[in-house]
């Protein structure tokens, strides 16, 4: 076997990857400022420096408004539930029942199923005559145009999103769970507190932490959100339903307009970028200390 | 007490049901013969024209083998780069002192901070450059699936974390008795942080199993689709034949819902927490 001086070893340990992050993370980072500058609208092959005109055009364009306040109706719509709603079926599960594992399984399920074949399934019971109609009708209002009404489309993709998350964040509440102190509720029972104080007094406070990653996790894939939107409304109807990266995609892929796709593609680099490093510095320091 | 648990049994009950319950109803449409109207009020969860011929159906017209062997591929190459080369890079920045190591420490932590969506167009050209696309041949094409997602931040720092917890005595015994640091990393501490390696192989296999974006950006011939790109192309296909759809979904589901009750411990025992992603 032939040797390596040991000087040369943690640079020969670390070439491969530090090549594919530079060849597909640093350079397309700082491609998508430089195409932002150009315009490819006239001639694909020739792309011609405009400047700041591309974000001229973009804080001009009504669409892309309309598009950032679908984003923040995602966030909003999306987050509250998916911070709360896993935490609470955490403490149900953490009782030590009979069938935690099935449970966990079930509610885990959406998680791992491709999301193709999950806005399939909810397009199929958001259907104009389809299973969830059937209910609405039920209770005797008209049927909704779940998918098809400028209304409610963004709700109904909101919905799949949260669907599908629910499971994820769930265990990783129950981990942090596990690392409450028991002694905490059994003081708790000696008061004689009841369950729901228990847990606002000993278990919320405890895992503050875990709650404030899953608020910024979670954020950070709502704003990154597009199987989902591609495969049940493209968008539509009248962009009722398109979020900032269904936009990218649609300027940069299907109009070939990639100097107002990389300025829109700034846009969500810089709002995702805040989320983040509110999420590294504030609460997975220990995680990144050098 | 008894009285509460049955509570808690009412809700949780509820809960899964509501999770598995857009697959049942998929399912129970895949199963339903041409004489059963899909759209009948009340719905019926129980086929009264039960068949199978929807799965056969779709099985002869759509190359379910073929999709599936190509996410094998992509998603068994995706692990394997992965765990190398997050293994390789983590070592060195959880164990060795070297120059530069800080500024390499905070750059690959910076591409935490960016998300794919955002560079996914110039990821693109830059594929299109290094001609990894599946029109120059089918190498070219999965390298091109492949090469972006070889390794992350995540997992770089995943496997960083699990060097950093092993005892330095055991690499100081092993320099003593002659390793030298590539026979250190490969025979001693490799064996010793399997479970994280067993982590990042699952969470990855699932992300790049499930992943539609940039496929459905890169791929141009039919015969390189993944599973997720073909299930999302039966909608064109058989543009409002939900019999076919639906079983087409369901069976497409089938690969990874074997992994998931094969592994679920990995997923459900909430002792992944280093492989949360953002």
């Amino acid at each position: 076997m032939f040797k390596f001086h040991s000087k040369y070893a943690p640079y020969l340990f670390l070439l491969p990857a530090v090549i594919l992050l530079v060849v597909f993370f640093f350079i397309p980072f700082f491609q998508t400022f430089g195409l932002s500058f150009l315009d490819y609208s006239s001639n694909i092959y020739k792309p011609e420096f405009i400047g700041l005109k591309n974000y001229l055009n973009m804080f001009h364009n009504p669409i892309f408004y309309k598009v950032l306040w679908n984003t923040f109706l995602y966030l909003i719509g999306a987050v509250p539930i998916l911070v709360i709603f896993p935490l609470f079926l955490a403490i149900l599960i953490n009782q030590k029942l009979r069938g935690v594992t099935l449970y966990k399984i079930l509610i885990y399920l959406p998680v791992i199923v491709s999301i193709v074949v999950a806005a399939i399934a909810f397009k199929w019971l958001y259907a104009e005559q389809g299973i969830l109609n059937y209910f609405v009708n039920l209770c005797g209002f008209e049927s909704i145009g779940w998918l098809t009404d400028p209304k409610y489309s963004i709700w109904s993709v909101i919905i799949v999103t949260i669907w599908k998350g629910i499971g994820y964040y769930m265990i990783i509440y129950l981990a942090a769970l596990m690392s409450v102190p028991q002694e905490l509720y059994e003081a708790c029972d000696i008061d004689g507190a009841n369950f729901i104080t228990k847990h606002l007094t000993v278990t919320i406070p405890h895992i503050m932490p875990t709650i404030a990653l899953v608020s910024t996790i979670s954020a950070i894939s709502a704003m990154k959100v597009f199987a989902e939107i591609y495969v049940m409304t493209k968008g539509g109807p009248l962009n009722s339903s398109k979020t900032i990266v269904y936009y990218i995609y649609e300027r940069a892929f299907e109009n070939l307009d990639l100097g107002f796709a990389s300025a829109m593609a700034v846009v969500l680099l810089i709002i995702v970028m805040i989320f983040s490093l509110i999420n590294i510095f504030c609460f997975e320091r220990k995680k990144y200390e050098i | 007490m008894k009285f509460k648990n049955l509570w808690i049994h009412i809700i949780l009950i509820t809960i899964s049901l509501l999770s598995i319950f857009p697959f049942i109803w998929l399912i129970s449409t895949s199963l339903k013969g041409n004489a059963e109207n899909i759209f009948a009020y009340p719905p019926q969860i129980i086929p009264t024209d039960f068949t199978w011929s929807n799965y056969t159906g779709v099985w002869n017209k759509v190359n379910f083998i073929g999709y599936f062997i190509n996410s094998m591929i992509v998603a068994g190459v995706t692990v394997i780069l992965n765990l190398i080369l997050s293994a390789m890079a983590g070592y060195p920045l959880a164990r060795m002192e070297f120059k530069g190591k800080k500024i390499t420490f905070f750059a690959i932590l910076a591409t935490i901070m960016i998300p794919f969506q955002a560079i996914m167009l110039p990821v693109y050209l830059i594929t299109l450059k290094l001609h990894l696309t599946d029109n120059i041949n089918n190498f070219a094409g999965f390298m091109g699936l492949i090469l972006p997602f070889a390794v992350n931040a995540f997992g770089i720092f995943l496997m960083r974390q699990a060097f950093l917890g092993i005892p330095k005595e055991m690499e100081e015994a092993a320099i003593v008795d002659g390793c030298n640091v590539f026979q250190i990393f490969w025979k001693v501490l490799l064996p010793m942080v399997k479970p994280s390696l067993a982590v990042l192989a699952i969470f990855t296999f699932i992300g790049s199993w499930g992943e539609f974006l940039w496929p459905s950006i890169v791929l141009t011939k039919e015969a390189m689709y993944t599973l997720p790109v073909g299930v999302n192309n039966l909608q064109g296909m058989f543009s409002s034949n939900w019999r076919f759809i639906a079983a087409g979904s369901i069976l497409s589901t089938i690969p990874i819902l074997i992994f998931f009750l094969a592994m679920q411990k990995y997923f459900i025992s909430g002792e992944n927490d280093g492989a949360v992603k953002g």
